[in-house]
């Protein structure tokens, strides 16, 4: 018993310990002064972590906003409501699908690739021989890549959100045979700028920082071996998708919770 | 150097993709127009009961869109819910002054709205008046309960 | 100032994972001499180096270059003084997005403003003295191991600095590259005059080049002299190790009981 519960101090201390870590680690990278090539080196990054990402997010957006439409128009047939579906669709994917889907996405193809880089770069010792030449590694390897994530994740899901509403209007419009003026117009009518749009982005860009830290920081922490790397690889997924779906509840309860 | 041409442009072409997506969630989904607030000018009504009515809720005129409601709030004078909405300019005084303004419902179950009907007085409204005719909204309950009331004594 | 030793580490006490890895170890480094750190494999040779370049902190003791208290610095000044310094990895770990050439450019750009042109012609000089210079837009995936070392060489002295740490620099190489490595290092700093500590635990091409060495084991300094007073030093563990035996005072097998015990044990269980 008395084992157990040292064990869990322990435990609770080691995480602890790194949760300093990684808060130290982000203060240092992000907010330290950008070294002098600081904007090429954000431009390649930005295309490695957002450009490259673009394919499988607008795929993925288009079939998304097309189940939406097939499901949502099933439902709101009965109710003889099926006029609101550009309503039902642009809400729900402004406001959830966009901003969680595209996070889930980045965090397996960009977020595991930057782990794996970075730790690569840990292994081979490049990070330890940077900081012998006298250049700092998080201003040089890490900043960039956090700067990156924070900008392409946002970016993302704009285009997630408007290829899964174009998806919809394909299926609702063209297929199922709505009214295209309604379409539009039930989305205009209930789709308000600042509350939907606006709070999309925002729980977006909470989305980008948490999980391109959590990607950055795993690779920069690892145990530099072959099983370490495919170990923070997959932590790197695990917990950027745990956070990002447990900050969706608090982000919704914040943003929608009390409009009703 | 080739690379980092290709690079830099599908960066550039990556940036102005997602400010025009902004663009189109604005325009196209979200219905914002450039128009300036001061395009509108304000009217008052007081209804008994206001139903599922909410701030932003459109008011039609024969179906048009005209405006939108601003806020709702309890009038503690009479009791009865005070609702704020602008109208667009063009038609600031052309109301007359026994406009009626009632709360309808789009299909069976859809949202509130407030529809305008002009009447005939030759006065019209101006900034901030108040429209002293007007319908509450329909709450199904209550209907429901008349008919079945109805029934009874019937 | 110039008799005074580039490096002093006095008393460094060093634990990781629960285990000691230095118990109190002094060394002197003398400036525009070779240096070497001799001892078995695991004995932290490698976390002396990251030490003296200031990547690890030591639980007690201190470690001065040219002065300046490593650890007692703040960042800025730390990287400041990295600058003096070159230091080439077991690896080489030259960055793998970048070519032979952006590679030994690469502290040229970060620490100086020269032009283009003569980067350009610094970075030839460089990869001429190793003898790479045809190699130059190559990417490090195409390099061999010891052309990768040799290419690691010339970035690390790209800044010519005071001071070159060398992590275990024969270390898996084939007789020739390791001859041409010993041959590189012995020109470059007789002709530079560079202090330079050389971590490693190949003996002959080690003590072909060191003017003076350090064997450590067990966390402490065992033995230091000249190579010719070490190769008669009659201390047993030193001798051991110097002449490469199987087994001594450091025992051939890993502790265990009695080996009787334990078979009988296997085969009852």
């Amino acid at each position: 018993m008395v084992h157990r519960i040292e064990r869990l101090g322990r435990v609770g201390c080691t995480s602890m310990a790194s949760l300093g870590r990684a808060g130290l680690f982000l203060a240092r990278s992000a907010f330290g002064v950008p070294s002098r090539e600081g904007w090429s080196l954000w431009l390649q990054q930005v295309y490695f972590v957002g450009v490259l990402s673009l394919a499988i997010v607008l795929v993925s957006g288009v079939f998304i906003g097309m189940v939406l439409a097939l499901q949502g128009y099933t439902i709101l047939i009965d109710f003889g409501a099926e006029q609101a579906l550009g309503q039902m669709v642009a809400l729900s994917l402004l406001r959830e699908l966009a901003p969680v889907v595209t996070a889930l996405l980045f965090a397996g193809r960009a977020g595991s690739a930057l782990t794996a880089e970075i730790g690569l770069m840990k292994a081979t010792e490049q990070l330890s021989s940077m900081e012998m030449i006298g250049v700092d590694p998080l201003r040089r390897i890490v900043a960039p890549r956090l700067w990156a994530g924070f900008v392409s994740l946002p970016l993302l899901t704009v285009g997630f959100s408007v290829v899964g509403i174009w998806g919809g209007y394909l299926v609702g419009v063209q297929w199922l045979g709505i009214f295209e003026g309604s379409y539009w117009s039930n989305m205009q009518a209930s789709v308000v700028f600042l509350d939907d749009v606006g709070n999309g982005m925002v729980k977006s860009l909470v989305f980008a920082c948490v999980v391109t830290w959590i990607a950055v920081f795993q690779g920069y922490d690892l145990v530099p071996t072959a099983e370490g790397i495919s170990r923070a690889t997959t932590r790197t997924v695990v917990y950027s998708s745990l956070a990002v779906l447990g900050l969706d509840f608090v982000l919704t309860a914040l943003m929608f919770g009390g409009l009703s | 150097m080739k690379r980092s041409k290709v690079v830099e442009l599908s960066v550039g072409l990556f940036m102005l993709a997602g400010i025009l997506g902004l663009l189109f969630l604005g325009l196209r989904v979200s219905g914002l127009t450039f128009e300036t607030p001061e395009d509108t000018f304000t009217l008052e009504a007081n209804f008994a009961n206001i139903g599922s009515l909410k701030p932003r809720s459109r008011v039609t005129m024969a179906g048009v869109t005209v405006g939108r409601v601003t806020t709702i709030e309890l009038d503690t004078e009479w009791y009865d819910a005070r609702v704020v909405m602008e109208i667009d300019d063009d038609l600031e005084g052309k109301l007359s002054r026994d406009t009626t303004a009632s709360i309808l419902t789009a299909g069976l179950l859809g949202e509130q709205y407030i529809g305008l009907s002009v009447g005939g007085d030759p006065e019209t409204l101006a900034d901030g008046d108040r429209i002293n005719d007007t319908q509450s909204a329909i709450v199904l309950e209550e209907l429901i309960q008349q008919v079945v009331s109805n029934m009874a004594t019937n | 100032m110039e008799d005074s030793p580039l490096v002093v580490v006095e008393g460094l006490h060093f634990a990781r994972g629960g285990v000691d890895v230095f118990r109190g170890v002094d060394l002197t480094i003398p400036r525009g001499k070779i240096t070497a750190i001799m001892g078995p494999s695991g004995t932290g040779k490698t976390t002396l180096l990251k030490l003296i370049g200031g990547q690890l902190v030591p639980d007690a003791g201190r470690v001065l270059v040219d002065g300046h208290d490593v650890h007692a610095l703040s960042r800025r000044a730390l990287f400041r003084l990295r600058r003096r310094m070159g230091m080439l990895f077991q690896s080489g770990a030259l960055f793998s997005d970048l070519s032979v050439y952006e590679n030994v450019a690469f502290p040229l750009r970060v620490h100086t403003d020269l032009p283009d042109s003569m980067v350009r012609d610094i970075v030839l000089m460089k990869l001429e003295a190793v003898g790479l210079r045809g190699a130059r837009s190559l990417m490090p995936s195409e390099l061999s191991g010891g052309m990768a070392r040799r290419v690691a060489l010339a970035r690390a002295m790209a800044l010519d600095p005071e001071l070159v740490l060398y992590d275990e620099p024969f270390v898996g190489q084939d007789p020739i590259s390791m001859g041409v490595l010993v041959q590189l290092i012995k020109r470059i700093h007789a002709a530079l005059g560079l202090t330079a500590v050389v971590v490693s635990h190949d003996i002959k091409e080690t003590l072909s080049i060191a003017d003076y060495v350090y064997v450590i084991a067990d966390g402490l300094v065992m033995a230091h002299g000249t190579p010719d007073t070490l190769d008669v030093e009659d201390d047993p563990r030193v001798h051991q190790f110097m002449h490469g035996e199987p087994d001594g005072p450091v025992p051939f097998h890993y502790p265990a009981e009695t080996y009787y015990h334990d078979i009988l044990d296997t085969r009852s269980a």
